[in-house]
């Protein structure tokens, strides 16, 4: 396949039972999945998990142990690489190098180029195009790192965990940042560890855990079909022992500490037979919340482990 | 070609905006011209060192038939001990105590310089006559080869071979590391686009400080190259290329820089040993002398010498430019089919 014929649409990647072994160890184990166009696509899972092996077997990076990988139904060749842009987890730069040449030099490598200061403009650069590479913050460095990924007008762009490390200021930036270019209709695959971050971005997720995906959907329908009803918080000091004895009695509720472990938190479906026995108990609930199940509640369900394990 | 010429573009930009790297490496020429000043100011440094044990003023006898000898250098001691301890240790050639004929003086047997220098001692206190009645002295008529234009165009590789290697060597590693090639492997770039640039961009930067060292150490010592700068130029840029190629397979693969510094200093040092940079092999035995054969750096110093010491033509170092352009092709080959983006 041609470059125009890659260019002329955004492709449709397909990954048919990719497996890859380091050693004796099997980071990718058979997993198959396809990507539509135009989509957001997440990769969750915890570290280990394979999310970046499986991404870098995708651009071309790592080879696999075995396993097909198509674009727009065809094996991939080196045109491949003039239609997809990435941005890495961890990259240096060449250091010397200002924010404008660097995006430039990248550009230079492909045949289809996006004007250089529409590019810095999009992803906010302006302020920082004349500093050299090595004076950037982690944020701008990042914000560069996606301009690079853009340089060529790209129809797939794969983003390593690219919000990893930043405040969430500049996370929010970057989030804005790929929401513009999901609106231009491009193809997004993203691994996170935020699972905020993937509920905001991405139309399509699969959850990965041991190299094998655990779970695949649209994040809601995902919560809805495997995390039905809610949760209630309440502060550990306002629960006694003989309480949780008696939600661990009921088949109808879960609990567990938070991560802080200064506070209790209870899965139910039947919210007033909840608070019912709650208040039987002579439990002050004064200081309780209710929230709905997110992503982090369905992979902790899903994995039994928190995804920053 | 637009993404060989990004590639070297950037690396020019990386390597001169690098103040102290650049700094260096164009201060390296101008300090090596400043050593070769202090070294051979007044004729260079006289290479054997004699020992005279004197607590006052050398006898002028010793003065006028030793020390006014153009090899040796008379140099006062007081403490007889010292002396030989440091004729013991060849930090002195002779030791000679203070008198007049018949000199009574040490050497250390084990020491070819003090061999030599009882040599030039004996020859000197002879008169005229008994030296006629045993040599027959004949001097070559051609204009002689300064030990400094013997030496300058080994120096020049020696500076070149260190450049090209460690160069290309540390940058392609450290690029490595840091992920700037696996970003790299990510775009249309071929390896052979990349290294191509690297070698071209490497080129140039030699090209230019060794230009300076070269004007530099010309208008020092005036001396000059007999045959043309021109082909100088062109045969100096063929072995620089050369020995950048041979670079490339130490940095094809290597993955951290203590380990390309090892391999580096592995090659580099036995290259400047046998490539006739500082002394000739010519008394080596035969195997050695085959060895270096196969060493570019033997054929980058031949041939400079042969340009500038004795004018020869591009033409006639066809058999030299066969043999780099061989090699070139092959450490290419290698190390293309080595090169690894990733770790």
């Amino acid at each position: 396949m041609t470059n125009k014929q890659y260019a002329s649409k955004t492709g449709r990647l397909t990954v048919k039972n990719l497996i890859k072994y380091y050693g004796k160890l099997c980071a990718v184990d058979d997993i198959s999945f396809s990507i539509e166009p135009g989509i957001c696509f997440g990769l969750l899972g915890p570290n280990g998990a394979g999310k970046t092996t499986t991404i870098e077997i995708i651009e071309g990076i790592t080879k696999p142990t075995s396993g097909k990988i198509l674009y727009n139904d065809s094996p991939r060749n080196r045109s491949f690489w003039e239609v997809i842009g990435v941005q890495f987890q961890s990259t240096e730069l060449l250091s010397f190098l200002t924010v404008r040449e660097s995006i430039q030099t990248f550009m230079r490598l492909y045949q289809n180029q996006v004007p250089l200061d529409q590019l810095i403009r999009i992803c906010s650069l302006e302020d920082i195009q004349h500093q050299e590479n090595r004076k950037i913050s982690g944020g701008q460095k990042q914000r560069l790192m996606l301009a690079i990924a853009l340089a060529n007008n790209p129809d797939l762009i794969f983003l390593d965990e690219p919000t990893t490390g930043l405040d969430p200021q500049s996370r929010r930036h970057l989030w804005e940042i790929v929401e513009g270019i999901k609106r231009k209709g491009k193809t997004i695959v993203l691994t996170t560890h935020y699972m905020e971050e993937a509920q905001i971005l991405c139309d399509e997720i699969i959850i990965v855990d041991k190299g094998k995906i655990i779970a695949q959907g649209a994040p809601e329908d995902l919560i809805t079909q495997k995390c039905a009803g809610q949760i209630i918080r309440l502060p550990q000091e306002d629960v006694s022992k003989n309480v949780l004895q008696l939600l661990d009695s009921s088949q109808q509720y879960a609990w567990h500490m938070d991560s802080t472990r200064k506070y209790i938190l209870i899965q139910t479906q039947t919210i007033n037979d909840c608070l019912e026995l709650l208040m039987n108990n002579q439990v002050d609930l004064s200081r309780l919340t209710l929230r709905p199940h997110n992503l982090e509640d369905l992979f902790l369900q899903l994995t039994g482990k928190a995804l920053r394990h | 070609m637009s993404r060989f010429w990004s590639i070297f573009i950037a690396r020019n930009k990386e390597y001169y905006r690098d103040r102290a790297s650049f700094g260096w490496n164009i201060m390296f020429p101008f300090l090596v011209i400043f050593g070769f000043a202090l070294i051979f100011q007044n004729g260079g440094q006289r290479p054997y060192k004699i020992a005279v044990l004197t607590s006052q003023t050398i006898h002028p006898v010793i003065q006028s038939q030793v020390c006014s000898h153009d090899l040796l250098s008379c140099i006062p001691y007081t403490d007889k001990n010292m002396a030989i301890d440091k004729l013991n240790h060849h930090k002195l050639d002779m030791v000679m105590e203070n008198t007049s004929q018949p000199f009574k003086y040490w050497i250390n047997k084990s020491s070819p310089k003090g061999i030599l220098s009882e040599g030039l001692l004996t020859r000197k206190t002879l008169s005229k006559d008994e030296q006629n009645q045993r040599l027959i002295k004949q001097t070559i008529d051609s204009k002689p080869v300064y030990y400094i234009e013997w030496l300058f165009p080994g120096i020049i590789s020696m500076g070149m071979m260190f450049s090209s290697l460690f160069g290309i060597g540390f940058s392609i590693v450290r690029y490595r590391q840091n992920g700037v090639l696996k970003r790299l492997k990510a775009t249309p770039i071929t390896s052979f686009e990349y290294l191509c640039a690297q070698i071209i961009s490497r080129l140039l930067m030699i090209v230019t400080t060794n230009v300076i060292l070269y004007a530099g150490c010309s208008w020092l010592f005036d001396f000059q190259c007999k045959g043309s700068l021109i082909h100088l130029l062109v045969f100096f840029m063929i072995g620089t290329i050369s020995v950048i190629s041979l670079g490339l397979i130490v940095a094809a693969r290597t993955k951290t820089e203590e380990l390309a510094h090892g391999m580096l200093n592995m090659i580099t040092w036995p290259m400047m040993f046998l490539s006739e940079v500082w002394f000739s092999i010519e008394d080596a035995p035969q195997w050695i002398k085959y060895f270096a054969q196969c060493l570019p750096l033997s054929h980058v110093t031949q041939g400079l010498r042969l340009i500038m010491n004795d004018g020869v033509h591009l033409f006639d170092l066809s058999s030299e430019i066969f043999y780099l352009s061989v090699m070139t092709i092959i450490f290419l080959s290698i190390g293309s089919f080595l090169f690894k983006w990733t770790q």
